[in-house]
């Protein structure tokens, strides 16, 4: 276990690597002036002057990669032009509040979307099974920036339920949940069929296991069987998914952001990308493939402790 | 001998038939191929199809919810909402098809190269591959975006970037399997080259899984162009976009949510009749799969 989980580190470690080298690649073969084409047209030289040195422009191309890579796994990812403010402060102020909305969407999601794959497991093949297949594979490419317009419209425009923008008082929870329902929703929608779609097969290919057909032998009710014996190992396939999908679903969340004019990652980098603000925009990059990779490796550690079979496999 | 290679054609013929009956035959992917198909012949014949100008601007109507001279409304310039989606539609599916075009591409041979090469090449591009899907999609784009500039060429190229790990994947893996295949030894004794083997044997055994993708894929290609053009970052106005209507949809939220929720609707129908096209093609190309899941 310890020697899988290493190497899943290791590896980790690598991705976090090719990626920011991969993000190098693509900065710098950009033509003409990078100090320039990242500061926009109104930059004075001055400020170009100051990021070329950041950036250690003036130094050959190895060496520039070398430390662009070392600043970033260090967690400098330089100034912001506007606040002089380090980036990395503002990022990882933004941070918690779209990992809070992601989190919390995807929470409503595994609520509602394990249930509904258990029921459909447990009738294959019925009209209900279809019914929840369809539901679950129509909403699962729906993109979530679009539900929350639409979350917008109707119960913020029209019904009025919610408020429609900001992230409520500072201090006041009640306030912050009553923002946060709506943006947690959008993010949400889409994994509700994905994780019932999930939970589903998963569920299907365990009660087809000899074991499952004892259990029943001896009497015990379908019910028990689904939830004490099946879906523990029905839901190891969901946790390794969750991993993976963390990137799409902060992805998602930057857009939500956006539409509900909520504090966060995506706001800032949306209005970095406004200002040409191009150190947050990379920071943002950088700390989000982080937390990415982090997540990827927690998952694997999850599996690991509830599957052993699947760590020693490798 | 002989007869089996005068069979082979009829075979392949009747196996398509079987996959396109297999297709049309269920209600989802009956409707799901009929959606996709009116979307592409609005794309095609847009100017046809669309009942106005989409750039004629109407300042007298502006603003005007559905009615029968325009069935979804109007904008805030008084533009034919419908006749916009229709053109949007033009973009859509060519951001689409050749972002999802290029992805392949560029996955396709860097599988090819993965599952025919040694080792460390296998291994060092399924690191890359890992490499880039880690990286945050819309923040990794909108940081492309602030670099070279918002185009359609630059959103390909995301596109393109972005969508490649899935192609490598599934060319990569199926090359592996291939390998050792019976019939790819047997090709491989009698001295077909690397190339050959590629061409001749391998890509056509690819096409399945690699369609089934691609039906998977235009669905989050739609979703990311609407996404980075409602944040302004994509197609670039007066050129129709679905995002480009929702963001000024968006703008005019409160006093005609009539437009964005039109502007919805087509990523809507598309994204569903898509993904659900998608999987009945996966299951009408692997009906073993169909019955057992």
């Amino acid at each position: 276990m310890t020697t899988y989980l290493l190497r899943r580190f290791a590896l980790g470690l690598c991705v976090l690597i090719v990626s920011m080298l991969l993000l190098f690649v693509l900065i710098y073969a950009v033509p003409g002036d990078p100090a320039a084409i990242a500061l926009g047209p109104r930059a004075s030289e001055a400020q170009k002057a100051f990021f070329r040195e950041q950036m250690g422009l003036d130094q050959p191309l190895a060496m520039q990669a070398a430390s662009f890579l070392w600043n970033l796994l260090h967690g400098d990812f330089g100034t912001d032009i506007l606040s002089q403010r380090p980036v990395a402060d503002l990022v990882f102020a933004a941070l918690p509040r779209t990992v809070t909305l992601a989190v919390v969407g995807v929470i409503w999601a595994a609520a509602i979307g394990t249930p509904l794959g258990i029921w459909a497991a447990l009738r294959p093949n019925t009209f209900i099974d279809w019914l929840i297949g369809v539901i679950s594979t129509s909403v699962v490419a729906l993109p979530a920036f679009l539900m929350a317009i639409y979350a917008l419209i109707l119960f913020a425009v029209m019904l009025n339920w919610f408020p429609a923008i900001g992230a409520g008082e500072p201090g006041d929870l009640l306030d912050q949940l009553h923002h946060l329902a709506l943006p947690a929703f959008a993010i949400g929608v889409a994994w509700v069929g994905y994780i019932a779609r999930l939970v589903r097969v998963s569920m299907l290919e365990t009660l087809a296991q000899p074991h499952v057909r004892t259990y029943r032998s001896f009497g015990v009710s379908d019910l028990r069987i689904a939830l004490r014996y099946v879906l523990p190992i029905a839901v190891v396939p969901v946790i390794s998914v969750l991993g993976v999908g963390i990137g799409n679903l902060l992805s998602g969340a930057v857009l939500v952001e956006v539409v509900f004019s909520r504090p966060g990652l995506g706001s800032l980098a949306y209005d970095a990308v406004l200002s040409r603000n191009f150190p947050v925009l990379l920071g943002a990059v950088v700390v989000t493939t982080g937390l990415y990779v982090l997540a990827n490796f927690l998952a694997d550690a999850l599996i690991a402790y509830l599957d052993p079979r699947l760590a020693e496999k490798g | 001998m002989t007869d089996q290679t005068a069979a082979a054609p009829r075979a392949v013929k009747a196996e398509r038939h079987a996959t396109l009956r297999r297709l049309l035959g269920t209600p989802t992917g009956a409707v799901a191929s009929l959606v996709v198909a009116a979307f592409v012949i609005a794309a095609l014949a847009a100017p046809l199809v669309a009942p106005y100008d989409p750039n004629a601007i109407d300042p007298i109507n502006r603003m005007q919810g559905p009615s029968a001279a325009h069935w979804l409304g109007t904008d805030q310039l008084g533009r034919d909402l419908l006749s916009r989606i229709v053109f949007g539609t033009r973009t859509a599916l060519y951001i689409a098809l050749t972002g999802t075009g290029a992805a392949l591409g560029v996955g396709m041979a860097m599988g090819m190269i993965a599952g025919l090469g040694g080792k460390i090449l296998d291994s060092a591009l399924v690191l890359l591959n890992d490499s880039i899907k880690s990286l945050p999609l819309v923040l990794f784009a909108l940081a492309l975006v602030t670099i070279y500039g918002a185009s359609v060429p630059a959103l390909i190229v995301i596109i393109a970037i972005s969508m490649a790990p899935g192609y490598f994947r599934v060319v990569r893996n199926q090359v592996l399997v291939l390998n050792n295949a019976d019939f790819i030894v047997a090709a491989q004794s009698m001295g077909a080259s690397r190339l050959r083997l590629a061409a001749t044997h391998m890509l056509p055994n690819l096409i399945g899984p690699i369609l089934v993708l691609i039906a998977m894929d235009i669905p989050a290609v739609i979703g990311i162009e609407s996404g980075l053009s409602f944040l302004g970052q994509g197609i670039q106005p007066p050129q129709s976009s679905w995002g480009n209507m929702l963001s000024e949809g968006y703008t005019y939220v409160r006093q005609a949510p009539h437009i964005a929720i039109a502007a919805g609707l087509p990523i809507v129908l598309s994204t569903i009749a898509f993904t659900f096209l998608g999987e009945t093609l996966r299951d009408a190309l692997d009906p073993r799969r169909a019955v057992r899941t």
